[in-house]
């Protein structure tokens, strides 16, 4: 264990760069043997960062640019090979009551700015002794806390189910019944809404959409994607262990993320 | 309309004294009739003008404000009753002074008598209407400037804590302490520039205006403080005609529109971006504007477009203004954000 201590790696994932380097120096002093791989500024980046350099732990601020904590590390479990051990995480935040409440109720670490040395010895030690016992430390642990993460921080459904999606095609507007609609996919600025023989684009969020689909019609199998339940006709799982969605109707497969491959198990 | 039933009972008991009283100096000037009489016939026709008055006022229109109608209603109401209460209430004492045999002493001349009982009568609802009146209208206008004292407390507190957004804050207070051990100078710059966007704050709000220079070094204040955190992805430029300088304006009214460029236009961006403030004059207005070149917000769909801080800029100008200032928001997707308020120039 000792000499694992002294390999570990690290990676920092945060915007302001006084705060990264005041971070890194605060490690050096409660844990000498962290070796930080890497350092970032934006969510897109640490995902990156992570793949290529497969750190021991993970410092993620939740607010960056583009893409925040959170999501970045949904990502990263997304994207993280299948035989390697996943890293720990411990998520930098400055305030965000919402934020700090999820964590606890998830048991997921985390460090309050600005980084008090005797806070951040706690994390520290916590860190070290999942690392020592990291076999212990399933994947499928951290998938369930960052689903009860990202489910705690996104917005209670609270409007009426939608009946129509509204797009504007040209100068007309269309309006798409939610029954006819077989999956919700993001496409950069836009949300493609499709159906079985056409699609349109809307410009409003996924983010913003989810709250109003009834949640036992329409899953959500990706970070991006969200899909009629009783449109998909199966799902296959490649060599890999990554799950795609045949579908009913539309030729092309839809990929689900590792976060949520727990929807669909045999009864 | 609703009547108050506690409201009621005080009333009657203020009326079942102000009768006692008249029924006293009655008997003390005319002593031979009996206090019993006295009594009687004040009673019967203070409490009937009373029951007249203060219950059917509730049902006209113009009542709703102070509890009292204004205008001709309102006299005719107090006439009207003071009528039928000297009426019914002579017919009652009549009645009751024979049941229980309360006259004593010689009759007195019936045209004396109608004539004081009349004077008495008159005098007396007068007062009392208008001592209910007044006191009605004294308790709505207080109710009146506490509502407003609460909502100008209300106000206040709500901008204290925009402007002291605790992100923000905590954030800063995170780049203070990394600065201290790295860069004790420029640590000791930050503070000075946090002490007097604190200051400013706190100023603003009790201040109602300030000059238009104290406004740009305060946002300087603001801005040099983000740019210590946010490094090269944040850079800005400020514009102040030197004749526009002394010109008065709420204080801290471009710091919420500054901040929403900075955390819904140039955050979200990786490489950050650049935001412009400008004062102009067109004729007989002031034109501040903000513009960025972020992200740009999602027109109406997004909500953002007018998040807390902007809508405390808005209630601000309208307060101050009315219809003399005006604000403008416009954003795209991926065209920034350009924010402009006109203001009546302050000569």
């Amino acid at each position: 264990m000792k000499e694992h201590m002294n390999t570990a790696t690290a990676l920092i994932a945060e915007d302001e760069p006084l705060l990264a380097q005041a971070l890194q120096a605060e490690l050096e002093r409660v844990w000498p043997g962290l070796r930080i791989v890497a350092t970032v500024g934006d969510g897109a980046a640490a995902v990156q960062a992570a793949l290529l350099h497969r750190p021991d732990v993970l410092f993620f601020d939740i607010r960056m640019p583009g893409q925040g904590g959170l999501e970045a590390a949904a990502d990263l479990a997304d994207a993280w090979p299948h035989d390697a051990p996943f890293p720990a995480l411990v998520f930098v935040t400055a305030y965000d009551q919402y934020a700090v409440q999820a964590f606890e109720a998830q048991a997921i670490d985390y460090v309050l700015k600005p980084v008090q040395a005797a806070r951040l010895q706690k994390t520290v030690d916590k860190v070290q002794g999942l690392l020592a016992r990291r076999e212990a430390r399933t994947m499928d642990a951290t998938l369930e806390q960052l689903r009860g993460l990202l489910s705690s921080t996104s917005p209670a459904p609270q409007q009426a189910p939608l009946k129509v999606i509204q797009a504007s095609v040209g100068n007309a507007l269309r309006l798409v019944p939610v029954e006819e609609i077989v999956y919700f996919e993001a496409a950069d600025k836009y949300v493609r809404v499709v159906t079985g023989e056409h699609e349109v684009l809307i410009r409003t969020p996924l983010k913003e959409l989810l709250p109003q689909l009834d949640a036992s019609t329409f899953w959500q199998v990706h970070r991006g994607t969200v899909v009629r339940a009783t449109a998909i006709d199966s799902v296959l799982r490649d060599e890999a262990g990554k799950l795609s969605l045949v579908l009913k109707g539309r030729p092309e497969k839809l990929p689900v993320s590792r976060l949520y491959a727990h929807l669909f198990k045999a009864m | 309309m609703t009547i108050d039933p506690v409201a009621k009972l005080r009333h009657l008991l203020q009326v079942l004294a102000f009768c006692l009283a008249i029924a006293t100096l009655q008997y003390a000037f005319l002593p031979e009739r009996g206090y019993g009489v006295q009594l009687a016939y004040s009673l019967c026709i203070g409490l009937i003008t009373w029951a007249c008055i203060d219950f059917p006022r509730h049902f006209l229109p113009s009542s709703a404000e102070t509890g009292w109608p204004q205008g001709l209603a309102g006299a005719a109401l107090v006439v009207a009753g003071i009528a039928i209460g000297y009426f019914v209430g002579n017919l009652l004492g009549d009645f009751l002074c024979v049941k229980f045999g309360l006259y004593m002493g010689p009759r007195p001349d019936p045209v004396v008598q109608t004539r004081h009982s009349v004077l008495i009568t008159a005098m007396a609802g007068i007062t009392g209407c208008y001592y209910f009146y007044s006191s009605a209208r004294r308790s709505h206008l207080e109710h009146k400037m506490g509502e407003a004292q609460r909502h100008a407390r209300e106000a206040r507190l709500k901008l204290l804590e925009t402007q002291l957004e605790p992100h923000m804050l905590f954030n800063t207070l995170a780049n203070l302490r990394a600065l201290i051990a790295l860069d004790p100078p420029r640590a000791q710059q930050m503070l000075d520039h946090m002490i007097a966007y604190l200051r400013a704050t706190l100023e603003a709000s009790r201040a109602t205006l300030h000059p238009l220079e104290v406004e740009f070094d305060r946002l300087r204040d603001y801005l040099a403080l983000m740019s210590i955190r946010m490094g090269p992805r944040l850079a800005y430029e400020l514009t102040l005609p030197s004749e526009l300088a002394a010109q008065a304006v709420p204080p801290l009214l471009l710091q919420p529109i500054v901040e929403n460029s900075i955390r819904h236009g140039l955050e979200p961006q990786l490489q950050g971006g650049r935001i412009d403030v400008r004062a102009r004059r067109e004729g007989t207005q002031l034109v501040l504007e903000v513009s960025d070149n972020g992200v740009g917000q999602g027109g109406e769909g997004s909500g953002d477009g007018g998040g807390f801080g902007l809508s405390q800029v808005r209630q601000r100008l309208a307060t101050l203004y009315g219809d003399g200032a005006a604000y403008e928001f416009q954003s795209a997707p991926g065209t920034g954000a350009r924010t402009r308020i006109t203001l009546p120039l302050s000569s």
